[in-house]
């Protein structure tokens, strides 16, 4: 029993500690955006690993949330004669959560594990070390530009998203099951208030950092060879969706 | 020079070095064997700022390394030109880049002067230029091992870094790159340490040899005298005798 106690203590605080760690990597890698020299090039090339790579599977994603959406929410709403509402519904749950969460989600998965695999390379080909002997940050250099790349192209993709997903539920509810295209964009224009978009995009740009703050974490603190790679990745895929939908929680009641 | 008193370093208690002096005189070659494991990484990287001591100091041209931080010792590590045991080329790079990389970062170089000082180098490690736009993951070893000597040696340091220059590489290569080192060294005339296993072929490019084994020096000298040590562990090592009893 005593053990069991121990244990979980020691658990506990592990993770506290990992989380401070994580805390102090954060505000060394923003605040080194202050600091020259200053790499542009750097920035645009982890917002197209990061940002542009992820377009197509959001977008995919992002229609067929919106059709599953509208097909279960026509007929929902159907049972108590308000088809009308389909678009304000779609648009609001998009907006406000689907759109947020799982872009965050599919970024992980896709750019998320790439940022921790190429950076775990990096650590355990001494390609981190050969930075810093040439007197070049590699938090600078390599973590910098790709958590920047993280806060802005997060945003971008859950707008994208949100879009595509609205189109995709309009193709459903409009176009398959006849709800009017008139109400449809209505409902929308009347039920979603400046406060909705606000949130969603807190929670994008919250998500996009932690998403990106996390892989390169994990990849920069890799160890053991090509298994530590793995396992980092592996990591960094569960511990980001674990956050995102914490954060998702802890945002949500903010701003109700 | 380089002066190194007292240096002890522990991982999760296993004590890797335990007490090493060593001293590197300016403008010569010193080789620190031993057997895979011992820990000659671990040494060479504390010189180079990578891992901090647990005890110790080490010493450069009278300068205190462990009171550098941050800044101030990322740029006096600009004297120093670093030859990783694999050669940590960076992958996103294509080799022209790479050898470029430190002239981009760290000078004002012009495109056409940096350009011209690749090439230089790349002439000089006897790479053709058709390697220039190959990526790391298309080169052999000791392509890989050139175009990080190249890169290493861009910036003319003061001090060069050797860990493992040869190791993996067929017979003619290892003759190849220990040329090459005896020639940029002649030419430039910079402070080395290697660090390296294989014998005993380091011997014809090493001005100073000293031995670790079990955290400690415990033989320096020649090359002469080291060959001719009298200590048995010294004379294993270099016959290349298989110790089944130590650990
Ligand atoms: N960052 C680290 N954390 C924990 N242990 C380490 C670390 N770096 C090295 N070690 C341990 O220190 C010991 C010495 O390793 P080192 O890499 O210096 O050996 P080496 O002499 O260079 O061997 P080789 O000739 O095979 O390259 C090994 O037992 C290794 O596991
Ligand atoms: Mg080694």
């Amino acid at each position: 029993m005593a053990n069991l106690v121990r244990q979980l203590g020691q658990r506990s605080l592990n993770i506290v500690i990992e989380a401070g760690a994580m805390i102090i990597f954060l505000l060394e890698g923003l605040g080194l955006a202050l600091v020259p020299p200053f790499r542009p090039r750097r920035l645009l090339q982890e917002i197209y690993q990061i940002g542009v790579k992820s377009t197509l599977i959001v977008m995919l994603t992002g229609a067929f949330t919106g059709m599953v959406m509208a097909l279960q929410g026509y007929y929902t709403l159907k049972q108590y004669g308000s088809e009308g509402a389909l678009g304000s519904a779609v648009a609001l749950s998009l907006i406000r959560e689907m759109g947020p969460v799982l872009t965050g989600i599919m970024v992980s998965a896709r750019a998320g594990s790439a940022v921790t695999a190429e950076i775990g390379i990096m650590r355990i080909t001494e390609q981190l070390d050969a930075l810093d002997t040439m007197a070049v940050n590699p938090i600078q250099y390599v973590v910098m530009p790709k958590l920047l790349a993280g806060v802005i192209a997060v945003p971008l993709l859950t707008a994208i998203f949100d879009v595509v997903g609205i189109l995709g539920g309009y193709l459903v509810g409009v176009i398959l099951l006849g709800v009017s295209s008139g109400s449809y964009f209505s409902g929308m224009v009347r039920s979603v208030v400046p406060l909705d978009v606000y949130g969603g995009i807190v929670k994008s740009l919250v998500f996009g950092l932690t998403i990106i703050l996390v892989a390169c974490y994990k990849g920069y603190n890799t160890q053991h060879g090509a298994a530590g790679v793995s396992k980092a990745t592996n990591q960094t895929v569960v511990l980001s969706a674990v956050l995102i939908l914490v954060w998702d929680y802890v945002l949500t009641s903010f701003f109700m | 020079m380089i002066k190194i008193v007292n240096l002890t370093k522990s991982f999760g208690g296993h004590k890797v070095l335990d007490g090493i002096n060593l001293t590197m005189p300016t403008g010569q070659i010193t080789v620190v064997i031993g057997k895979s494991g011992v820990g000659k990484s671990v040494l060479l990287k504390h010189i180079i700022g990578l891992l901090k001591p647990d005890s110790g100091q080490i010493i450069i041209d009278g300068q205190d390394m462990s009171l550098l931080k941050g800044r101030q010792l990322r740029e006096f590590k600009r004297r120093f030109g670093v030859l990783f045991q694999g050669g940590a080329l960076f992958d996103s790079l294509n080799v022209f880049e790479n050898i470029a990389f430190p002239l981009r970062e760290k000078t004002r170089l012009t495109e056409t002067e940096i350009a011209k000082r690749v090439r230089e180098r790349l002439v000089q490690m006897s790479l053709s230029s058709e390697v220039e736009t190959k990526f790391p993951d298309e080169l052999s070893g000791g392509m890989k091992k050139r175009v990080a000597l190249a890169r290493a040696m861009i910036q003319e340091p003061e001090i060069m870094f050797y860990d493992e220059p040869v190791t993996g590489l067929d017979p003619p290569m290892t003759n190849t790159v220990f040329h090459l080192i005896t020639k940029t060294h002649q030419e430039s005339g910079y402070t080395a340490l290697m660090v390296s296993h294989d014998l005993p072929e380091v011997f014809s490019v090493a001005h100073h040899v000293a031995m670790l084994h079990k955290g400690r020096i415990i033989a320096a000298g020649t090359p002469e005298e080291i060959q001719n040590h009298p200590d048995p562990m010294v004379q294993g090592f270099i016959r290349g005798e298989v110790d089944f009893l130590e650990g």
